[in-house]
């Protein structure tokens, strides 16, 4: 069971207590824009300067953050006037940056090659740039790499990171682990020894045999190639990777697991909640989006709307005439009360899936069902008052 | 004229997370196989999700009949390895080793494609083997699909000898016909799934020789009100009328009607996403799926959808 964090109990007072939250769950259920309501919120009532993360958010996101132009690896200011445009007088500052994971891959490079020479063969090397932008981890790897440079160079007071979408919710939490397991395994090791030298040893032998036949030596050589390449770098990487494991588990690093309350993303969300509790990462809040209102599940409305269906004719008739022809008025009073029905349906599933995710985390939240999407600051502002004080 | 979905041999479904994808997928496995014929569901992550839907137990790579003609099985890259050593390189011992099993999962992880050919591998082997009327993939989301369909071209421009270059050609053969292959995307008409399957859209055009066979529109919500109905539903919502109309509908009227409200918005703001959806794939054809306000997921759900997809197909 994850350990809701004790001294906290909105999500004004976890964020106000943390330098780093980090929103995770799977995709479709509005994490990005829950980063950004975070961000916003924290620079507009908490102060301070707040970086936002993201990876690539919707145009309309991007346009309500004010970074319509230039939004892209580089941190921007959100322009303060766009707080007071929307009636709020931000206390901080609101920053926000996207992730571009070739370029952050190619600055990890540079850091990291022992020398200019080793350093243009890797960037060059077709495989490199293959792997960079397919390689199924690499972005969950750079976004973790990226968190912890950022939040060592002291710039931010709060950073808020939007978690990029992955087959699996767990990746990202892995990824700096795997890193280091792959710089240290002996499996490299193997790989790179053809390009050493030409002495297979009989332990390694069958894996040529086989991978000779299946792949071809010349491409086992590229790929060993490149690995002999990157295996310069190996210290650096190592070192690195701990250091974002590290940083993920620190007390001043704070999960907030974003949901809907379907079935599937629920499923999701709970398999997350116990995957940071394995990891001992603190949980500090759930956020909840596209909820039902309560008032689906208001008492008397049940049988309110099973006469509204079943005896609208009836109805239609103790009503005023001027409502207009009873036939067209029994119509709307039936498909008023099926409508509710069919929708208090769907409340009632999710206030049992509200009540088991509940169970993990102190902070709860819970935006409801929104007719509209967010397009400026203001309406990141409303949907972050919906959030701010809720328990 | 594009041929029928359901007379493909091989159906990727793919779509942005949460959409409904993988019940979509079930759905149309169902219906074909309600239809006579056999049919293979293949689960692409480990998820469950599949089994799920039938309210099955997990899956494996075995192929197990989950209803009268309708196998499902879950895709394992690793036991894919090594069924394909074993069928094509007659290498039954290596094959059973376990280490060597890892280092190719390394290899598979690391090398830019290995990992898909084995699942997209073992897909156009099944099509090819003549075993089914139709296989249907719960494929990886809309951000990874590209990878997996382009994998036999990716693996054949960077591997220049080997058997895994020589199997490619067939694969490619397989995906890129339209009669046999088709990929279908499902969105809801909300923003983000609808950017994502224009994106798709273009993306599988110009990247991949796949077919987009069709766009499943999930969780449609039904259209309350006609015009005059409108006006009568605005009259009703009049606070001088409130109490009178509590009192004949005996209790609390007001969240019921609000209950309305918000479906009639929510309908509106999902028509503009549809009508961006149709602007953006034209010359798709778009299968539109009701809101089936359901309990929970399970068989149930899985036929209700099965059913739904028939009435759009015209079965």
């Amino acid at each position: 069971m994850a350990m809701a964090e004790p001294t906290t109990a909105t999500l004004d007072q976890l964020l106000a207590a943390k330098e780093i939250v980090i929103c995770c769950g799977s995709g479709g259920v509005g994490k990005t824009t829950t980063a950004a309501t975070l961000g916003a919120m924290a620079a507009a009532h908490l102060g301070g300067r707040v970086l936002v993360i993201t990876v690539d958010p919707a145009r309309r996101l991007a346009n309500a953050l004010g970074l319509a132009e230039g939004f892209g690896n580089v941190e921007t200011r959100v322009p303060h006037e766009l707080f007071a445009e929307s009636g709020v007088e931000a206390r901080g500052e609101l920053w926000a940056a996207m992730l571009d994971t070739k370029q952050s891959w190619d600055d990890l490079v540079r850091t990291h090659a022992p020398d200019a020479a080793t350093r243009d063969a890797i960037l060059a090397n077709p495989l490199y740039v293959n792997i960079t932008s397919r390689f199924v981890h690499s972005h969950d790897y750079v976004a973790m790499e990226r968190l912890y440079d950022i939040h060592r160079s002291g710039r931010y007071d709060l950073i808020v990171v939007d978690t990029p979408p992955t087959r699996n919710a767990i990746d990202f939490l892995e990824a700096p682990a795997r890193m280091a397991d792959f710089f240290s395994s002996r499996l490299l090791r193997m790989l790179t020894v053809p390009a050493r030298s030409r002495l297979v040893t009989m332990a390694s032998r069958p894996f040529y045999t086989v991978a000779d036949r299946v792949l071809g030596s010349q491409f086992l050589e590229d790929i060993a190639e490149f690995f002999l390449l990157f295996q310069t770098m190996y210290a650096g990487f190592v070192e690195r990777s701990e250091a974002v494991s590290r940083t993920l588990a620190d007390k001043r690093t704070t999960f907030v697991v974003v949901s809907t309350l379907e079935p599937a993303p629920v499923r999701e969300a709970e398999f997350f909640v116990r995957a940071l509790a394995d990891r001992d990462f603190g949980l500090g809040a759930v956020v909840l989006n596209k909820v039902l209102p309560d008032w689906f599940r208001a008492p008397g409305t049940t049988s309110v709307a099973q006469r509204l269906s079943s005896q609208s004719t009836a109805l239609a008739e103790q009503l005023p005439p001027s409502l207009g022809d009873p036939s067209q008025v029994a119509r709307v009073l039936g498909e008023v009360g099926e409508s509710f029905l069919n929708f208090q349906i769907v409340a009632r599933r999710e206030a049992e899936e509200r009540s088991d995710l509940a169970r993990h985390a102190e902070v709860v939240a819970s935006v409801p069902y929104a007719d509209r999407d967010v397009t400026d600051l203001a309406g990141l502002l409303a949907l972050g008052e919906h959030l701010w004080r809720e328990r | 004229m594009a041929i029928d979905l359901l007379d493909r041999k091989l159906l990727f479904v793919t779509g942005k997370g949460g959409v409904g994808k993988t019940t979509i997928a079930a759905g149309l496995a169902l219906l074909a196989a309600q239809n006579g014929q056999r049919v293979l569901l293949c689960e692409g992550d480990a998820k469950g999700d599949v089994a799920r839907a039938f309210e099955a137990t997990p899956l494996a790579f075995d192929q197990r009949e989950l209803v009268p003609g309708l196998w499902a099985m879950a895709m394992d890259t690793e036991e894919s390895l090594k069924e394909y050593l074993r069928l094509q390189l007659r290498l039954p011992l290596i094959a059973r080793m376990g280490p060597l099993a890892r280092t190719f999962d390394f290899v598979a992880n690391a090398a830019p494609g290995v990992k898909e050919i084995l699942v997209v591998g073992k897909l156009c082997w099944e099509v090819r083997s003549d075993a089914w009327d139709l296989v249907v993939v719960d494929a990886p989301a809309s951000g990874h699909i590209v990878a997996q369909l382009g994998a036999p071209a990716a693996i054949q421009e960077l591997v220049k000898v080997g058997a895994v270059r020589d199997q490619t050609g067939w694969m490619m053969d397989i995906l890129g016909d339209s009669q046999q292959t088709g990929v279908v995307v499902v969105a809801t008409p909300e923003e983000m799934p609808v950017n994502e399957t224009i994106e798709l859209a273009t993306r599988l055009r110009a990247e991949t020789d796949v077919d987009l066979g069709a766009v499943v529109v999930n969780r449609v919500l039904p259209e309350l009100f006609s015009r005059g109905e409108e006006e009568v539903f605005r009259r009703l919502q009049d606070p001088e009328l409130a109490a009178e109309l509590a009192a004949a509908a005996e209790g609390p009227v007001q969240p019921v009607l609000d209950g309305a409200e918000l479906a009639v918005r929510l309908r509106r703001t999902r028509a503009e996403h549809l009508d961006r959806l149709r602007d953006g794939v034209t010359g798709t054809e778009l299968l539109y799926l009701p809101e089936l306000f359901q309990r929970s997921q399970g068989v149930r759900a899985t036929r209700q959808i099965a059913a739904a997809l028939g009435e759009e197909l015209g079965y």
